[in-house]
């Protein structure tokens, strides 16, 4: 494996937050729209790029600034992150669209400032996606926390300010309270922060403190959602919904997810945790959740939160996959970033497009509206099959290697628990499908003379549909990087 | 004529208050560009004097060449020198900001604010810069004088909480002063270099202690480590919001410099830590302080006075961190004065900016400020993102280095407060950004006439280049402890600690 000192990664970084002052200049809608498109493709390009080094092997560093002794402010691309950024890199351009049609339609103010902090929002993921060291990942995901609050809080009323309180409480209160610390101690410890294959902690350290530290990290890294820390999720869904679409289903929550995986398998090491024996304690831990949370799902009547559920549940399907430290299962961890993102997004872009429709947000008022809006109706339920994990779709693949994770890892029980949850998730999506199209008429709450929300609103649920059973059939893309990075892992 | 520039950083701020007072007689709008050229060359010159420390090592500076232990002598390494860069960049950059703010103020008498104003820089500086523990007092004096008399010119109570100020802060000169003496009658000496060369052959240690102590609890009450800040929030809040800017981010800092000069340089570290015993105790004390500053400021219901009370806990980040006794406490402590001092300009400037505006800084009058002057809010919430230790900025480093030395210590408590008082940061921060930014309530759909008038430029470019130097430095951060405050630190401990 060669490192390969670039600036790519740096430029990918930073393309997003580069535009700012020209959305903020730009007096008209569109030529500040068509710069967010330039920097999302602009963005996916440079990233799309680096796939072939990647995939011969390389590593991509740069190093911005040395911060302490032995940690530098550095980037490095390796194939697990740039699996994670390929995914927000290319759903950003399709978000950007959709927020076009959303925002517009719903006739939302400040429109400006919502597409800058979206811009920093990307950067900072990308920025976490590439961090060379858990202090790299620290500062984006500093960035990240805060350039999302004032987008939680678009709508500036009493509810906004008490999620955004919920938000900060939770997100910030992890990560200064619980990883700052751990983060310190580790340094300590262990003289370095640098993520590394085999974990930089081995034989430094008891199981004590080393339980101390996980649970530490694996916490206080709330954006994935992990209960009892979850509760920030469902309170963000008051966003707008192309926020919740990206932000909270794929870019913010993954960043956790991505933050604790990387802290399970590149700072503790599978070596360690299975000596250890903590394998089965984090298990536990992402099972509690998986199941908890889609208990919790069935009982929402108002979609988004449903949907907010269902992904406190799926990222801990990602948690599942590293704390099996098998081959398939971290592959399936990382693949689920990926499948789930696409699916999870279709979900939230046709929960926005019934809502400029049709202006409903609860379930229980959605019969029958499959006649009115067929096609928004199709591209949910797609995503509904690639959630619960269904072939024909891209989610069916990340938890077939999950499963195939759990007997090799001989966690039997956790298997039980992915067929468990498959059976839940299929029962709080399809009755939703089953209601839009088979419903006697007099049940029919709305007006009925809804169309399908307009074109910007409807490509991009279709788009990412579409995409999602492409997923199933050619999983190539990512599937090769998800067995690089787990190689990477498991060889050191 | 390089080798004069030590003298330059004092004479020239010195000598132009004179000329400023003078020059209030033949036209007042002369004041501010006497001011401004005395402070750009006392930045410039602690910039050149910097460059040389770093490559040519410590500077000893006899004014009209007396030898010591009886002329005048500076004596200047790194700790004092990036400290003079500190107080200069302070006294610029607002300066700069508040030249239409103290228009204003002190419309009648801009000439005495000038002066006083430079008098303060003068003492400072010479506080910072010298080498002998009783010039130390005069300059302490000179600094405090003209600072009452800055704080008190302002309107309502600012008489009465800078008199309040002015008896508490002369009890901690005359205890300095007492300690001095102790230390003189027991050396025979009142220059630091020489005193630390005497104190070690000295057996008899009890008058030794007492000056230690005396000398300790004096620069206790005038930096506010609590319970002795008393006299802070109300001289702050009440004061003239020019020379706010100006006093809140330099006095304490400097007296807490003035701290570790003496500690590390005149007592030195073996008698501090190792024979005096009361290091563990006096990081409890700062435990104490951190979090009675951060409860205080939670109750507080005006701008001005949270950000005073959080003053007084990061006063608490700094004692703590030095008297940890570690290199990584007192790395963060130096660090600390910088980035405090920075940050706390940054804040009580946008604090400026916004009482110029909305004429009050009660919370309630800051509803829809986030609309109104969105430059300021956004150097407002760097200034409150350092102060929290958000990263990049750069109060994030040096609390890095404040938790790593108190867990190497192992003085957990000491971490846990730096976490708890970190974690109200957000709270005190996020309860004014709430209201700027959601209330009034009803007020944020498409174009409610508000009309946009943000605080002047000359205000605003000051304010913003401070926010920026917050992330600067944190990306600089280790650029300064490596080339500053480790050599600052292991010249007094030989790297034996």
């Amino acid at each position: 494996m060669i490192a390969v000192v670039s600036a790519k990664p740096l430029i990918a970084v930073l393309v997003s937050l580069a535009v700012i002052p020209v959305l903020i200049s730009a007096r008209k809608p569109n030529v500040r729209e068509i710069w967010t498109f330039a920097a999302a493709l602009i963005k996916f390009g440079i990233i799309a790029s680096m796939v072939p080094a990647i995939l011969a092997g390389h590593t991509l560093e740069f190093t911005i600034a040395p911060l302490f002794a032995g940690i530098a402010f550095k980037l490095k691309v390796d194939a697990f992150g740039l699996l994670f950024a390929l995914v927000a890199s290319f759903l950003w351009i399709v978000t950007s669209a959709y927020s076009i049609g959303y925002m517009r339609g719903l006739d939302e103010h400040s429109q400006t400032r919502y597409y800058c902090f979206f811009a920093a929002a990307l950067s900072a993921t990308i920025g976490v996606a590439f961090s060379a060291n858990l202090l790299t990942l620290y500062i984006f995901y500093e960035i990240l926390s805060l350039s999302t609050y004032p987008l939680v809080t678009h709508h500036q009323d009493r509810e906004a300010r008490s999620s955004g309180r919920k938000y900060l409480l939770y997100i910030m209160g992890g990560s200064i309270g619980l990883v700052l610390p751990a983060m310190i101690a580790i340094y300590l410890i262990a003289g370095s922060l640098d993520f590394a294959a085999g974990g930089i902690l081995a034989g430094s350290i008891g199981a004590l403190p080393a339980a101390a530290l996980l649970l530490m990290l694996v916490f206080g890294f709330s954006k994935a959602g992990i209960m009892p820390v979850h509760a920030w999720l469902p309170a963000a869904m008051v966003a707008p919904t192309p926020v919740s679409a990206l932000l909270h289903a794929v870019a913010v929550v993954k960043v956790g997810a991505f933050s604790v995986f990387r802290v399970i398998t590149e700072i503790f090491g599978p070596g360690m945790l299975l000596n250890f024996g903590f394998d089965t304690l984090l298990c536990i831990i992402a099972a509690v959740t998986i199941l908890g949370s889609s208990l919790i799902a069935l009982s929402q009547d108002n979609l988004k939160r449903r949907l907010a559920f269902s992904t406190i549940g799926q990222l801990s399907y990602i948690i599942l996959g590293a704390a099996l430290l098998t081959q398939s299962g971290m592959a399936g961890g990382m693949l689920h970033i990926a499948m789930h993102a696409f699916g999870k997004i279709t979900l939230f872009f046709c929960a926005g497009a019934i809502m400029v429709a049709a202006g409903v947000k609860n379930i229980s008022e959605m019969k029958g509206l499959g006649r009115q809006m067929p096609v928004t109706m199709a591209a949910f339920f797609i995503g509904a099959l690639s959630v619960i994990g269904l072939p024909p779709c891209g989610g069916f693949i990340s938890k077939w290697y999950l499963a195939i994770g759990t007997i090799e890892a001989g966690q039997f029980l956790m298997l039980a628990v992915l067929l468990a949850s498959s059976l839940l998730n299929a029962a709080y999506f399809l009755p939703i499908v089953y209601r839009a199209f088979f419903c006697s008429p007099d049940e029919v709450t709305f007006e009925p003379r809804i169309k399908e929300a307009p074109g910007w609103c409807l490509a991009p649920p279709v788009a990412t549909a579409a995409i999602s059973v492409i997923l199933f059939f050619y999983p190539q893309p990512f599937f090769n990087l998800s067995q690089l990075a787990v190689s990477r892992i498991l060889g050191g | 004529m390089t080798s004069q520039i030590p003298a330059l950083i004092i004479v020239v701020p010195l000598l132009a208050a004179l000329v400023v007072s003078l020059a209030a007689w033949i036209r007042q709008s002369l004041c501010f560009a006497a001011a401004l050229c005395a402070v750009l060359a006392a930045w410039i010159s602690a910039i050149l004097v910097m460059g040389r420390v770093i490559n040519q090592g410590v500077i000893t500076y006899r004014m009209a060449g007396w030898a010591p232990p009886w002329g005048i002598s500076w004596h200047i390494d790194h700790l004092n020198a990036v400290v003079l860069i500190l107080i200069a960049t302070v006294a610029l950059i607002n300066l700069i900001a508040t030249r239409s703010t103290a228009a204003r103020e002190f419309e009648d008498r801009p000439g005495v604010f000038y002066a006083l104003y430079l008098l303060f820089v003068t003492g400072l500086m010479g506080i910072v810069i010298t080498g002998d523990i009783f010039n130390l007092y005069v300059l302490l004096e000179i600094a405090s004088l003209s600072g009452y008399v800055l704080l008190g010119m302002g309107s309502g109570r600012a008489a009465v909480s800078s008199l309040s100020y002015l008896f508490i802060g002369t009890i901690g000169a005359s205890l300095y002063l007492f300690g001095a003496g102790y230390l003189y009658i027991a050396t025979g000496s009142l220059n630091m270099a020489d005193i630390a060369a005497i104190l070690p052959t000295i057996e008899q240690t009890g008058p030794i202690q007492a000056s230690f102590i005396l000398c300790l609890i004096g620069l206790f009450m005038k930096m506010a480590f609590f319970p002795l800040h008393t006299w802070l929030p109300n001289a702050y809040t009440h004061a003239p919001n020019s020379s706010a800017s100006l006093i809140a981010p330099l006095t304490t800092k400097v007296m807490i410099y003035v701290m570790i000069r003496i500690i590390l340089f005149v007592y030195q570290p073996d008698f501090a830590f190792a024979q005096m015993g009361i290091d563990r105790f006096i990081v409890w004390l700062a435990v104490i302080a951190i979090l009675a500053g951060s409860l205080l400021a939670w109750k507080q219901e005006r701008l001005k006075r949270m950000l005073a009370y959080i003053i007084v806990s990061e006063v608490g980040y700094m004692v703590g961190g030095f008297w940890l006794g570690n290199t990584a406490g007192m790395t963060g402590a130096v660090l600390h004065i910088l980035n405090d001092a920075m940050m706390t300009l940054c804040l009580f400037l946008a604090a400026g900016a916004l009482i110029s505006r909305v004429q009050a800084d009660a919370f309630g009058a800051l509803q829809g400020v986030f609309t109104k002057m969105p430059f300021s809010m956004i150097a407002f919430v760097a200034g409150a993102r350092s102060i929290i230790g958000v990263p990049p900025t750069c109060g994030f480093f040096s609390k890095w280095y404040l938790i790593s030395g108190g867990m190497e210590a192992g003085h957990y408590a000491f971490v846990a407060a730096l976490i708890i008082s970190s974690l109200v940061n957000v709270l005190l921060f996020f309860r004014v950004i709430e209201i700027g930014y959601f209330e009034p309530f009803d007020s944020h759909h498409p174009e409610n006439g508000q009309t946009t008038r943000e605080a002047p430029l000359d205000m605003l470019v000051p304010l913003l280049v401070t926010a920026g130097l917050l992330i600067v430095m944190g990306f600089y951060a280790n650029t300064l402890v490596t080339w500053i405050v480790k050599p600052a630190i292991s010249a007094a401990t030989m790297g034996g600690l």
